[in-house]
């Protein structure tokens, strides 16, 4: 039925059909190979990274909590600003690197180009503040300030600034109530770096990088607490970035809020005092070396005596810590962290270090009573004491004949403490201690708590020194070469100490002992430790480990953690010694007393007052005051470096906080009315049904007119040694 | 048309109704190659689901209208099969007489794209806009022709019973004929029809029966010819780049590797049975470029995993099977050299197409045949299934 010829069908062509059947089912093949190896065997590397592909995260910052006093004051809290802020991202992609747009910005708000330029320029170690130390992929802040009318020129001129926002944002607020200002405590918050972010990535509590860190005191310690969690909403998006859905959200947990022991008020008399003070006594001349004294800077800590709380804590010199917020200026960074200022971020309550001097003493007491010497035994009190040749001193060269321990406090008297030093010393071996070698001085002194960190729920603590045979030995290794180098025989004064330091620096000598005994020498004590040592005797032999924290309320109100008082350790004395301790310290504000002068007129009946003074003597500086004191509630430690004497610069200030404390006036009578907080407020504030904090309202300090010149003078005959 | 060959179906049968025609045991309908047929058509619904896929969210591509890209699938499959119809009407030996007339039109077109009628659609000056929304790709349709060409030429003197195979002189003709439509389309230039134009002459040129020289000196020529052209830098830039990225698609992970990476993620994360139609987020989030057309299977990969993209590979699979049967099955040397010359079409641009997506070919701007949107190639690919099963009907029955 065909007329097809049968021609064309070759073999050839029949094999070169079979050859290229056979190569495309090999083509077939392969892609399905592949399609396997893709979906089945890397499949899941694929779908991680699609997941990742089209997920958009826009993040909601939390708002952080408040840290309120222990009334619900709130010392930072949080408000509202216009904040004009400028992504680098979006600025590096413009062809000048967005200098114009930063030029037309500067002009709205105001401020010079360089200005603006600075703030968003990131920190680098050549690149002076300001600068931004956040991350590069956060939006800078440019201006936390913008009025209304800056923010709305910015924003419906978007196209004139791209790159650029302006929206209201909850910036935090140092209130100073009542002029507390409570800097240092406080502490500061700063943008979150790459590395914290890389650091904390995988932990509990990651950053985001819109996260600003506390970076000193309450601030930091809180932090977790206080930062609450950002938002996330996670928003699938395009290629082109435009939304198609919303993707597993986290809510926003706004931080908690920290209720501290703190009060307001009595934050602002210890402020204010401790300001007064230094200002009083650069006004007096120094006899030693017949200038004015310097007061330099000082702390004052008021720690509630049977808890270890603080109630109170001020460092001089202080800052603003507003400053900090929205960015920190060059001049003010400059300010802040500059040697002309005395570094007022210190907080020198635990970070200030001096000699101890007289308030030491309880420690020396202490130390006898470990060593064998009843505290009511006889010890002379004689004008000086002899050790090898040399003479040691009493305060104004000053006896007082045979006294008890107790009496060696209230007189402040250094000989009798001398020769227990050197004594002990003796019995220990001396320059070469024999096995089990007592070292009660050394020993008692670390048993106090000092030489450590407190513990005090605040960063970067300083440990202060106990400088014992252990430390000699340490101290001499890092520092023989440099001594051996510089020293010469017969020298300099400086040299020829040198050349005995590279001998025999590690030796624990005579001279070292007697100086340690009245807290001379190389110790180094903080206020909080010997606020922590005095409250100890104060209530009954209770190391607490301090705290300024006293609860982490959750911002709905319904969580309530509280901070509970932690005790750190006993006083290394049995009952009957802290009880003859307490009667000691409580005979320097009775008359003859070193303190006596100070505390005229002092219920002391009512609210049995305690004290020792303290005048420390450091080498190429003028005196240290320091004065420690305690009632049943309160201990009251002050230092003023380069201040004179204990009783002398810190006294009046102490006693006006403690007037301030009970309410008592100048003549002794006791107004409940006026008092500010005659017993340590217990309860926490109130909270109310919606997780708010009632705060009472707060009222300036307003102190009391200075006394008469002549009545002081009066009450100053009665000044004794310190 | 001339020639003893010259038959057409109805003079071939006996005169009869329409039914009994259809229903006849020696009728077209029980001669067709349905396997073929289902096979070619499964494939244009799976690609108009993927099309609807890629495109629905695509607003300033499909005007709107999510399905818009489903329907135009779906019309250009309407009209491929109509065509498909066509041409097993005539007969593709009927088309023999016709075949220098459609090879000169095909020609005219493609120079017509290098007249400013031409439009170019990324980077390739290859188009013709018609108007309405419609635009024409000539070198589809080129593919057609030049295998016709080929084919008439090269089997004109076997079939006839004059050569067992066709001599040097033929070869030579049929060549320069070929030559002609890829000058022009290398200068548009579209590449990637150059190269499955290339690879068609192979085939044509296999199973003429052309002496092993020939066909040795082609693939010689091909490898020639690609180091002159990336030498004498005639590719553009942008050529050059996909060449690269394929050699190494983290080079430029946003740039001329993106198209790549993103493909592979789309097609690795579609895991065994994929994320379901529409539910792809590579797709949704259009970060595949070009996916209704040239990056479709990228959808299949995604969001009907392995499952779905097999199926796919398995229908092309099927239809090259029955292609190279009905290849063999053919007893005249013209349905065969056609039949070689649409396998070798169909398998290279398939290899191509899903190779590149799957990061083992490089980027080259080809339809996936029956699957990527795009009406020329798919009037193209069902002429051509038109062809393949006017070959079948009309081979001698067995009998």
């Amino acid at each position: 039925m065909s007329n097809i010829p049968e021609t064309g069908r070759t073999p050839r062509v029949q094999i070169r059909l079979i050859i290229i059947q056979v190569l495309v089912f090999s083509l077939l093949l392969t892609l399905g190979g592949r399609l396997w190896y893709l979906q089945i065997r890397n499949g899941d590397e694929y779908t991680a990274e699609a997941a990742g592909n089209g997920v958009q995260q826009v993040v909601q910052p939390a708002v952080r909590g408040s840290i309120l006093d222990a009334r619900g004051v709130p010392l930072a809290d949080n408000e509202t600003r216009l904040v004009v802020s400028a992504s680098r991202t979006e600025l590096m992609k413009m062809k000048d690197d967005g200098k114009g747009v930063l030029a037309r910005l500067a002009g709205v708000l105001g401020l010079k180009p360089k200005e603006v330029a600075d703030k968003v320029r990131l920190c680098d170690s050549e690149t002076p503040q300001p600068c931004w130390n956040g991350s590069p992929y956060q939006p800078i802040p440019v201006t936390d300030e913008a009025t209304t009318k800056q923010a709305l020129q910015i924003r419906e001129r978007a196209e004139d600034f791209p790159g650029i926002t302006a929206e209201p944002t909850a910036v935090r607020r140092y209130t100073a109530p009542g002029k507390a200002r409570t800097s240092q405590v406080l502490g500061y918050l700063s943008p979150v770096t790459d590395e914290e972010i890389e650091k904390a990535k995988d932990g509990p509590s990651p950053y985001l990088r819109s996260d600003m860190v506390g970076r000193s005191g309450l601030e930091r310690t809180y932090d977790k607490e206080l930062r609450g969690k950002a938002g996330v909403t996670r928003y699938e998006v395009d290629n082109l970035g435009r939304v198609m859905g919303e993707a597993e959200n986290d809510p926003t947990v706004p931080g908690s809020n920290v209720v501290t022991s703190l009060d307001a008020r009595v934050q602002a008399v210890a402020e204010y005092e401790l300001h007064q003070a230094m200002k009083t006594v650069r006004k007096e001349t120094d006899k030693i070396t017949g200038r004015p004294y310097e007061a330099d800077s000082g702390a004052v800590v008021v720690m509630e005596s049977k808890t270890g709380r603080v109630i109170s804590m001020a460092s001089q010199p202080d800052y603003d810590p507003n400053a900090w917020v929205g960015g920190i200026s060059g001049k003010e960074y400059a300010r802040l962290t500059g040697k002309n200022s005395n570094y007022p971020l210190l907080n020198r309550a635990i970070q200030g270090q001096a000699p101890a001097g007289s308030v030491f003493k309880v420690v020396s007491a202490s130390a006898a009573v470990r060593g064998g010497h009843p505290f009511d035994g006889r010890y002379n009190c004689s004008s000086s004491y002899s050790m090898g040749g040399r003479s040691f001193a009493n305060f104004e060269s000053k006896g007082h004949g045979p006294i008890t321990l107790g009496d060696a406090l209230k007189f402040s008297c250094n000989t009798v403490f001398y020769r227990l030093g050197h004594e002990e010393w003796q019995r220990d071996g001396g320059i070469k201690p024999k096995k089990g070698a007592h070292d009660w001085f050394y020993r008692t002194a670390r048993d106090f708590g000092f030489g450590g960190e407190t513990g005090i729920d605040l960063p970067n603590e300083v440990k202060g020194r106990i400088p014992d045979r252990r430390w000699k030995q340490d101290f001499w290794k890092a520092n023989k070469d440099a001594w051996c180098k510089q020293g010469k025989k017969g020298g300099t004064y400086v040299e020829q100490i040198a050349y005995e330091s590279c001998l025999e620096g590690n030796q624990l000598k005579a001279f070292d002992s007697i100086n340690f005994a009245i807290g001379q020498g190389d110790v180094l004590i903080t206020p909080v430790q010997l606020a922590t040592a005095y409250a100890a005797i104060s209530n009954g032999g209770t190391l607490f480990k301090p705290t300024v924290g006293k609860a982490v309320i959750s911002p709905d109100g319904k969580r309530i953690e509280e901070i509970e008082p932690r005790a750190d350790g006993k006083l290394p004395v049995d009952a009957e010694t802290i009880s003859d301790l307490d009667k000691g310290l409580r005979s320097v504000v009775e008359p003859g007393g070193t303190a006596a002068w100070r505390f005229g007129g002092w219920p002391q009946d009512k609210i049995p007052m305690r004290a020792k003074t303290g005048t420390a003597q450091v080498y190429g500086k003028q005196t240290t005051s320091w004065f420690a004191t305690y009632t049943d509630d309160y201990t009251i430690v002050m230092t003023i470096s380069q201040g004179g004497t204990g009783s002398g610069a810190s006294g009046p200030a102490v006693r006006n906080i403690y007037d301030a404390l009970y309410g008592v006036s100048d003549d002794g009578d006791i107004n409940p009315k006026k008092a500010l907080l005659p017993k340590p407020q217990k309860d926490l504030p109130k909270i109310s049904r919606d997780g708010s904090i009632e705060a009472p309202e707060i009222r300036p300090y307003v102190p009391e007119k200075p006394k008469d010149p002549a009545a002081d003078q009066q009450i100053a005959i009665g000044r004794s040694g310190d | 048309m001339s020639g003893p060959h010259g038959f057409s179906v109805q003079r071939y049968a006996p005169e009869r109704g329409t039914l009994a025609k259809l229903t006849a045991r020696d009728s077209v309908l029980r001669r067709l190659d349905w396997p073929l047929l289902w096979s070619s058509l499964a494939l244009s619904v799976i690609g108009a689901l993927l099309v609807w896929s890629a495109t629905r969210t695509r607003d300033q591509l499909n005007q709107g209208d999510p399905e818009y890209f489903l329907w135009r699938h779906i019309l250009n499959t309407g009209i491929g099969l109509a065509l498909m119809i066509g041409t097993i009407w005539l007969g593709h030996r009927t088309l023999r007489g016709a075949v220098p007339v459609l090879y000169g039109l095909s020609v005219v077109l493609v120079l017509l794209v290098l007249t400013p009628l031409g439009a170019t659609i990324n980077g390739a000056h290859a188009w013709i806009v018609i108007g309405g929304g419609f635009s024409l790709q000539p070198s589809e349709f080129t593919k057609i022709t030049i295998i016709l060409i080929m084919a008439v030429l090269l089997a004109a003197r076997v079939d006839a019973g004059d050569q067992e195979h066709p001599d040097h002189s033929t070869v030579v003709k049929a060549l320069c004929l070929a030559v002609v439509p890829i000058v022009v389309i290398m200068l548009m230039p579209d590449l990637g029809s150059v190269m499955v134009i290339a690879v068609i002459i192979l085939g044509v040129l296999l199973t003429s029966g052309a002496s092993n020289r020939w066909v040795l000196g082609l693939i010689g020529t091909g490898a020639v010819g690609a180091v002159v052209v990336w030498q004498l830098g005639v590719l553009d830039e942008y050529q050059i780049n996909r060449f690269a990225a394929f050699a190494n698609p983290e080079l430029d992970p946003a740039g001329v590797g993106y198209n790549t990476n993103q493909a592979r993620i789309a097609i690795g994360s579609g895991g065994l049975t994929g994320t379901g139609l529409f539910k792809g987020s590579q797709t949704t989030g259009q970060f595949v470029p070009e996916q209704q057309t040239d990056f479709v299977f990228t959808v299949a990969g995604e969001e009907l995993g392995f499952l779905g993209a097999g199926l796919i590979l398995l229908l092309l699979g099927v239809v090259l099977w029955r292609a190279c049967r009905i290849a063999r099955e053919t007893t005249e040397l013209y349905g065969t050299i056609v039949a070689g010359g649409i396998i070798a079409w169909f398998a290279f641009q398939s290899f191509e197409n899903i190779g590149m997506t799957l990061g083992i070919m490089p980027v080259a701007g080809l339809p996936l045949p029956f699957v990527s949107y795009g009406g020329s190639s798919m009037f193209a690919v069902w002429v051509a299934i038109g062809l393949l099963q006017s070959i079948r009907v009309q081979r001698p029955m067995s009998a």
